[in-house]
């Protein structure tokens, strides 16, 4: 395993994962592994009502509980007590109207959702916590719920923010060519309703944060599930009156990120500090999955009122859209997630006139921010889903269809003429697509398929069988920026740092390949730190699957310097030219002179000389900072084509095949490639047809726990086939696209089809699914005559 | 707060402490003995994150007390690779089979399958899904899981093989 010689560890490279020991022995540290000596345990008073007004708490009886140390409510904070900043402020639409609220630490006088944080109570151990969180008394006058996204926005219904004259968030109109004029001479108009929900990240680690206030030192140490370490450190600093570098933030492993831990100054982010400060003892929170349902951030539903213009030929004339999103109690997060589907939607197509416009409503739900395709599901399932429909009423087959519409390649860069969330214009930047679509039909047998006539099989078996078949683009890799510190240590490792944190998906090992082949190093001796502030301050954070873009390409540049550097001190202890320096298996040697050789280790303590004069301008060590802005997101693309069974008794479904084809550009590390699109669809799996967050008219979650909200297990996720093609992206250096969305995003679009299909073909009557998550209850109702989809 | 005493072997070493009847296995393990591999993913019972071995058997420690557990013989994560370090050659295939991405379910989904390879030694695939649908996982998609037990199956055949001439 060690001393692996370069070329098998560079990019492209399966190279097996550094960081898996410490996860394989238990040895690995996650926040809640953090037990410090005099550490103290929180629980939550969390609101039972989606909305009401707070008359009184009383933490009287509480307090008085043995192994009590404080309660605090909003009261207590003084002026701590503020709401959270806009994360995302809005891109620059014209004619945008836009209602930025955010969630604050403690609810005072009004509560949001379910869920929302009303007391902390701090003890020495969290059993005893919660036994005091259930003394508190609180006296709430409830209020109706905004609850359904078209009642909400009705004149004269509840509002969940009083200094508003509704419960609209955001409204934002995005058009390109002139959709009315053009769709006036279409051969033909569909236009259907749909509906798209997506659920609840679910890690297997909830969130939790600890906080240590070193008095001697002056120091606040914080261990946070955060994806952002950076500006976690960056904001606690300003709101408790400290200095940036008196704040350490710690992501250690992190059991699964998915975007909600992304969101940022959660109330319990912002509370934990400042009680560590105040009570001079370190201070641990850990969510339970209890509370991770309604203190979380999830996504939710969607409902459009789509229209596509067609020419007799199944080309696309326009598409016109108006819909709906459920932003939860605050909007902390702006636009991206409704942003994200309006952009998304345009997919693969050469599609000239949009005209696309989305209402973002408050209701009294938990706050809605990115989760795994952040919204990109929702504008691929309507696209897909109208396509198959014209397919159908147009008499064209729905492969065929599609290669009609794409975007061929030789018109790269394409601009798409609306704003992305990243507030440029929305440009692909690079794509080959037929050879995805190609690619797919070809894995999943197409041809085949469609030659086989399947509905007598299900006459005899009880079971029908269906294909899906889609394609989507994934907008990754945007800014604003990434940096990383390559340098290399006396005793020969190589350090590097960045800012991003990890949640699973390889960093240790990936950028450990970068550098492990510029200096000729194994990768294991390539050490790799992220998320550690006290180690790299600088940088946005993991999320946008946008890690193997701009970090990748930071660490690759200050690799490449570093070797500069290694080269020219080695070309001058040898006295020779750097061109006759070799770098291999930890050393630098003179090329064809093996035995001329010096340790990086050594060169690198040569470099800082501990007497003597330098150079002007020179710098100690082997070491370089390089950071990587990319001037926009890089466009992945690709097709998901699955085989589905569904028992025509029970509404079972079974996946008999699925197949990926997925371009991310230049691939660092196939293996960890492919993890992550292994596990992008079995998150789609499970929001096409096992998980939806139920809520009751009342704002109640009803199924708030895993007995209920059901996560895909080894039983229903297949074995799937993934196929790469690769067009590097002209971005970057490295030609990387994102990847880590990719699997997730098609799955809800591919299943309706492929259900439908089966469904249609056992017994040519017509189905059509409109609707995201499907269920077996829901499918017997479709089933059932004069049922209709998309009506919730 | 009443104490009742506990003494139970983990990972062949006797532990003795004094703890509340309430406090969780799970919370035994981890805080208390200091043993942090154990994982809690839900505790009510479902995702598995946090199985242990408990006389052999793979059993949820968030669903037990610590204080039911006196004169039995736990078995975590920590107890699985051999003592000098060397991994197990199911922790090294799932190394090799990239079957862990952020980790989290990685300790309950080791302890599960140790007894099911101790219980079949050639088990085919869909009986290795069986073995790890009480283990939810949110990052791999199981497919590398399942084929990291297979290599795994295979390898310690063929070590049989050896060792029986």
């Amino acid at each position: 395993m060690a001393d692996a010689p370069s070329a098998g560890t560079g990019v492209g490279a399966s190279v097996l994962r550094n960081e898996d020991a410490r996860l394989l022995t238990g040895k690995a540290v996650f926040v809640d592994d953090i037990d410090l000596p005099e550490m103290v345990h929180c629980a939550f008073v969390r609101s039972p009502h989606a909305h009401a007004r707070l008359k009184n708490v009383d933490v009287a009886a509480a307090a008085k509980r043995q192994g009590i140390l404080a309660i605090y409510t909003a009261a207590d904070l003084g002026d701590y007590w503020q709401p959270g900043p806009l994360l995302v402020p809005p891109p620059p639409i014209e004619g945008l109207v836009f209602h930025p609220r955010t969630q604050v630490p403690l609810a005072k006088d009004k509560v949001r959702c379910v869920g929302e944080p009303i007391a902390i109570v701090v003890a020495i151990d969290r059993y005893v916590a919660e036994d005091a969180a259930g003394d508190v008394v609180v006296d709430y006058e409830p209020l109706d719920p905004v609850v359904d996204l078209e009642k909400a926005l009705k004149p004269d219904h509840a509002r969940v923010h009083d200094d508003l004259d509704g419960n609209v968030a955001t409204h934002a109109r995005q058009t390109k060519g002139d959709y009315a004029t053009a769709a006036r001479d279409a051969h033909r108009r569909i236009r259907r309703r749909f509906v798209y929900d997506h659920g609840a990240s679910s890690p297997m680690e909830t969130r939790g944060i600890v906080a240590q206030w070193d008095r001697k030192a002056e120091r606040l140490t914080i261990w946070d599930t955060t994806q952002a370490p950076v500006i976690i450190r960056n904001g606690l600093a300003g709101m408790l009156g400290l200095s940036e570098h008196q704040v350490r933030v710690v992501a250690p492993f992190i059991g699964g990120g998915f975007g909600p831990k992304m969101m940022m100054f959660y109330p319990e982010e912002v509370l934990i500090p400042w009680i560590c400060l105040k009570l001079g003892r370190p201070v641990k929170w850990i969510e339970d999955r209890l509370e991770h349902f309604t203190a979380t951030t999830q996504e939710r539903s969607q409902i459009h009122e789509a229209e596509i213009a067609l020419a007799a030929d199944g080309r696309i004339i326009g598409v016109k859209d108006e819909f709906l999103f459920d932003t939860g109690a605050y909007n902390p997060y702006g636009l991206t997630v409704p942003i994200n589907s309006q952009c998304t939607l345009l997919g693969q197509y050469d599609i000239a006139h949009y005209d696309s416009t989305f209402t973002a409503i408050f209701t009294n739900k938990p706050i809605v921010t990115p989760y795994r395709g952040a919204g990109r599901q929702h504008g691929v399932f309507v696209i897909e889903r109208l396509l198959d429909i014209a397919a159908r009423e147009l008499g064209i087959d729905r492969a065929e269809i599609r290669r009609r519409n794409l975007i061929p390649s030789d018109k790269f860069p394409y601009e798409q003429g609306i704003i992305y969330q990243d507030f440029t214009q929305l440009t692909y930047d690079s794509g080959n697509y037929a050879p995805l679509l190609d690619k797919a039909l070809e894995l999943i047998g197409y041809d085949d398929f469609m030659g086989t006539d399947h509905s007598s099989a299900a006459r005899w078996t009880g079971k029908a069988v269906g294909l899906g078949l889609v394609c989507y683009v994934e907008g990754t890799g945007i800014g604003p920026y990434e940096g990383a510190r390559v340098s290399i240590q006396p005793n020969g490792k190589v350090l590097v740092a960045t800012g991003v944190g990890t949640q699973g998906q390889g960093h240790f090992t990936t950028f450990g390949q970068l550098v492990a082949s510029q200096l000729g190093v194994a990768v294991d001796h390539v050490h790799v730190v992220t998320g550690d502030t006290d180690q790299f301050h600088w940088g946005a954070g993991t999320f946008a699957s946008r890690g193997a873009v701009v970090a990748a390409n930071a660490v690759a540049d200050a690799a490449k310097i570093v070797r500069e550097k290694t080269l020219h001190h080695a070309s001058e202890h040898f006295e020779c030219s750097t061109e006759d320096i070799v770098l291999a298996d930890g050393y630098a040697h003179v090329a064809g002179v093996p035995h001329k050789r010096i340790s990086l280790g050594e060169l690198a303590q040569r470099a800082n000389p501990l007497r003597g004069a330098v150079q002007p301008g020179t710098e100690p060590g082997l070491e370089a900072t390089r950071y990587f802005g990319p001037t926009m997101g890089a466009t992945a693309a690709g097709a998901h084509a699955m085989i589905i069974e569904v028992d025509l008794q029970t509404f079972t479904v079974d996946i008999k095949k699925y197949v990926v084809v997925h371009d991310c550009g230049t691939i660092i590390n196939p293996m960890i490639v492919d993890g992550q699109i292994h596990g992008g669809v079995a998150q789609g799996i499970g929001n096409a047809f096992y998980e939806q967050l139920i809520y009751d008219d009342q704002g109640q979650l009803l199924n708030a726990s895993f007995a209920d909200y059901l996560l895909p297990t080894a039983l229903e996720v297949p074995t799937m086939e993934v196929a790469h093609l690769v067009t590097p992206s002209p971005l970057n250096p490295l030609g990387t696209k994102g990847v880590g969305e990719a699997g997730a995003i098609p799955v809800g679009a591919a299943f309706a089809q492929a259900v439908e299909d089966a469904l249609n073909r056992s017994t040519g009557d017509t189905v059509e699914i409109l609707e995201i998550p499907l269920n077996p209850e829901r499918l017997w109702r479709l089933w059932q005559p004069g049922s209709t989809s998309g009506e919730r | 707060m009443n104490s009742v005493p506990v003494r139970v072997k983990i990972n062949d070493v006797w532990q003795e402490r004094t703890v509340e009847s309430r406090l969780l296995l799970s919370d035994f393990l981890r805080h208390v003995v200091g043993l942090t591999g154990t994982r809690v993913g839900c505790e009510h019972g479902v995702c598995g994150a946090c199985t242990i071995i408990l006389d052999g058997v793979p059993v949820r420690s968030c669903l037990l007390f610590a204080v039911q557990t006196t004169g039995c013989e736990i078995r975590t994560v920590e107890g699985l690779a051999a003592p000098d370090g060397t991994l197990s050659l199911l922790q090294e295939a799932f190394r090799d089979k990239h079957a862990v991405q952020c980790g989290y379910c990685t300790s309950g989904m080791l302890t599960t399958l140790t007894v099911f390879l101790s219980e079949n030694d050639d088990p085919s695939e869909e009986e290795v899904r069986e073995a790890i649908s009480g283990n939810l996982c949110r990052c791999t998609g199981y497919q590398n899981i399942v084929a990291a037990v297979l290599l795994a199956a295979e390898r310690s055949r063929k070590k049989e093989g050896v060792a029986n001439g």
